[in-house]
């Protein structure tokens, strides 16, 4: 190994910007640095003093790719604080919108953000020049997520209907039953996508990783759960801050969190890990034809999980449609009063972590906020770590196409974690 | 080796945002294959990875100036740009990440971070019209898509966009929703508010709450009366008008206006 530099100023395809910083030195890894320079925006300060009921409306403009589950993750934590459970045909909703945003996310980074990696190409566009057909379902795919979004939130970016204690308005079950056949040809189209990612190349990489997701018994984990590790961690979801810390690093935007000091992995391969078991039947077989294995731990494979999850969402949305009731009110009363409450939802990316304080009046008197991509955000430069070290001898296009591949992996939403990412590799 | 075409060239930036803009490009599921055959993106980061430089035909620029660097970066992007379209309301107006403007930045940083010593933040975000010339302002939280692929059309084809300045009202009757507030006693935002959305919250049982912004002849102190008719205290009033587009000038002055 010569001395030699290498950069790539703009990580791309990823939500948000930042960059990474990678040195060697006489062929050792000396530094690897994942930099989130996305300007902070503060939301946990300007929270304060705010009616509880606006909350929801403005944690969802953290981040325009998962705003239900700021919501989500909101709501419960607001709805704890002020003592009401949702429970029902109202859960039910909220886990259908939910489905709604993991199948809109997933097809987004499985085809616009991830596949092109896998296939050469420089984006999904280009890639609808070859292969027309499969830009066009995954297309297909992605806008009934949106519909779905649509229908239960009025929009697919910020939804308006969501409130603490319910819904503003809920569907008839008619206009849930008009979904049924869009949702059914997604599903097909889902399956197809599982199928295709399981033919794709992975490299030989499978860290022993710590995954950590939501647990919740009878059903794979989307709006709520007991927080548990595959090393054993099982804690309810107010213990969070017990066992999670988040640290301020001088070269991130983003606060980075470890459990009981170490990194951690959360998003869909922890899930998938932590809960395979809890699939249907049908799409346990559809992962077990794709290759995957109960647990997986190789980053690369993400892509096929994510499609799973898709699948998943699918399936689950068409149960939800199929057995609901609409409920005699679109919301439970919240009526303000003092009290701590915690709240955390499976986002796309991972857990989504969400503590308020509010007083006698209602009004948020402190708000803390755990997004997935800070989680993991060790965890990338772990995987970074061993991703250069053991391809030192790469030529430097294919080593810098490895890096922003192992980034990728993360569907890391820098915008929700805090923007210019720019990839340097330094040989000195 | 990139072909040189003759198609106009599009470019997408993000300041600070949450994305939700730029990612309404890619919602427009069935027609974004159809408008990338008719330009070339040729700056998309969120989207590929393939990158080249301008000039650039039109620039659709997310997201408010909140650091030095992005004020910089901002002056490049009008260089090379023939146009620039601003989208949403962090670009149109400051965003939500603007109530800053109303607080104390450096105690919001040691809200939030241990070490505030390492944010570099400037003490106010600012829409992009403050810094640099802008052709157009698309407002939203997010932009509409239909808005979206209206204004990017009318560029292209050397048009004026048609995006109307009338409030939201015009959309609910058009929708024929039953005023929420006159019917419903629901205090609603709409009358002070640019159409665009279609009239979604009004729709769905609740009050609108200005993701737009201002409308083009808005009169908050007489919403303001309304609303107080309806048992919203000041403070309620003022925090409605200082939301997404609390930098947006008379959102502002009605806030101002509703004290501590």
């Amino acid at each position: 190994m010569g001395n030699k530099t290498i950069r790539v100023r703009n990580l791309s395809r990823v939500e948000g910007e930042g960059a990474l910083y990678v040195r060697v030195r006489g062929g050792r890894l000396e530094e690897v640095e994942l930099n989130i320079f996305e300007p902070p925006r503060f939301f946990e300060a300007f929270l304060r003093g705010r009616s509880f009921a606006e909350v929801p409306d403005l944690t969802a403009r953290i981040c325009g790719i998962c705003p239900v589950a700021y919501q989500m993750s909101s709501c419960q934590a607001l709805e704890a604080a002020l003592g009401l459970e949702v429970v029902g045909p109202l859960r039910e909703l909220r886990r259908l919108l939910y489905c709604g945003e993991w199948i809109e996310s997933h097809a987004l980074h499985i085809y616009f953000l991830h596949a092109p990696d896998f296939l050469g190409y420089p984006d999904a566009v280009r890639l609808a020049q070859d292969q027309p057909e499969l830009v066009r379902q995954a297309l297909r795919l992605k806008k009934t997520g949106n519909q779905l979004m649509t229908l239960l939130g009025g929009r697919e970016i910020h939804p308006v209907n969501v409130k603490v204690g319910g819904f503003y308005r809920v569907p008839r079950k008619a206009e849930l039953l008009a979904m049924r056949e869009r949702l059914e040809q997604a599903r097909e189209i889902a399956y197809q996508t599982v199928r295709f990612t399981g033919q794709l190349d992975f490299p030989d990489f499978e860290p022993d990783y710590t995954f950590v997701s939501l647990r919740q018994e009878g059903e794979y984990p989307i709006l709520q759960g007991r927080v548990v590790s595959s090393r054993g961690l099982d804690i309810a979801v107010p213990e969070f801050e017990r066992h999670f810390h988040e640290e301020h690093v001088a070269h991130s935007n983003a606060l980075h969190c470890t459990l009981e000091g170490q990194p951690y992995l959360v998003g869909p391969l922890a899930r998938y890990s932590l809960n395979s078991q809890r699939l249907p039947a049908s799409v346990q077989a559809a992962a077990r034809e794709a290759g995957l294995k109960p647990v997986c731990r190789n980053p690369f494979q993400s892509i096929v999980v994510r499609a799973v999850e898709t699948l998943y969402a699918c399936e689950e949305a068409l149960r939800i449609i199929g057995e609901y009731e609409e409920p005699d009110a679109p919301s439970l009363k919240a009526e303000p009063k003092a009290g701590v409450g915690w709240g955390a939802s499976e986002a796309p990316r991972g857990i989504l972590y969400h503590r308020y304080r509010v007083d006698e009046q209602g009004l948020v008197r402190e708000a803390q906020i755990v997004p997935p991509t800070s989680q993991n955000q060790k965890m990338i430069e772990a995987d970074l770590r061993r991703m250069v070290a053991a391809n030192l001898e790469l030529p430097e296009p294919e080593l810098t196409l490895r890096c922003e591949q192992t980034i990728r992996n993360y569907d890391p939403c820098i915008s929700c974690a805090t923007h210019f990412l720019r990839l340097e590799i330094e040989h000195v | 080796m990139r072909l040189k075409t003759q198609k106009p060239r599009l470019a997408v930036w993000k300041f600070a945002s949450c994305d939700g803009c730029q990612l309404s490009i890619l919602d427009c599921e069935d027609e974004l294959l159809e408008l990338a055959g008719v330009v070339e993106i040729a700056n998309f980061l969120e989207a590929s990875s393939a990158v080249s430089p301008g000039p650039y035909d039109l620039s659709l620029v997310e997201g408010s100036i909140t650091t030095p660097h992005d004020a910089k970066r901002i002056q490049a992007v009008r260089r090379n740009s023939k146009f620039l379209v601003t989208l949403g309301a962090c670009a149109t107006s400051g965003g939500i990440q603007a109530l800053r403007n109303f607080a104390d930045v450096g105690e919001f940083a040691r809200v939030v971070y241990a070490h505030p010593e390492y944010i570099h933040a400037l003490t106010r975000s600012s829409p992009i019209s403050e810094h640099v010339r802008v052709d157009f302002e698309l407002r939203g939280c997010p932009v509409s898509k239909a808005q979206l692929l209206e204004v990017v059309s009318a560029y292209l084809n050397g048009r004026k966009p048609n995006i109307p300045g009338h409030s939201v009202c015009l959309e609910c009757k058009a929708r024929g929703t039953p005023c929420v507030m006159v019917a419903g006693g629901i205090p609603c935002l709409g009358p002070v508010t640019q159409a665009g959305c279609g009239a979604i919250c009004p729709a769905y049982q609740r009050g609108c709450y200005a993701c737009f912004g201002p409308q083009e002849s808005p009169n908050p102190p007489s919403l303001s009366r309304w609303w107080t008719r309806l048992g919203v205290d000041e403070a309620a009033q003022q925090r409605a008008f200082r939301s997404f587009n609390a930098g947006a000038e008379s959102f502002s002055k009605e806030a101002a206006r509703h004290g501590q």
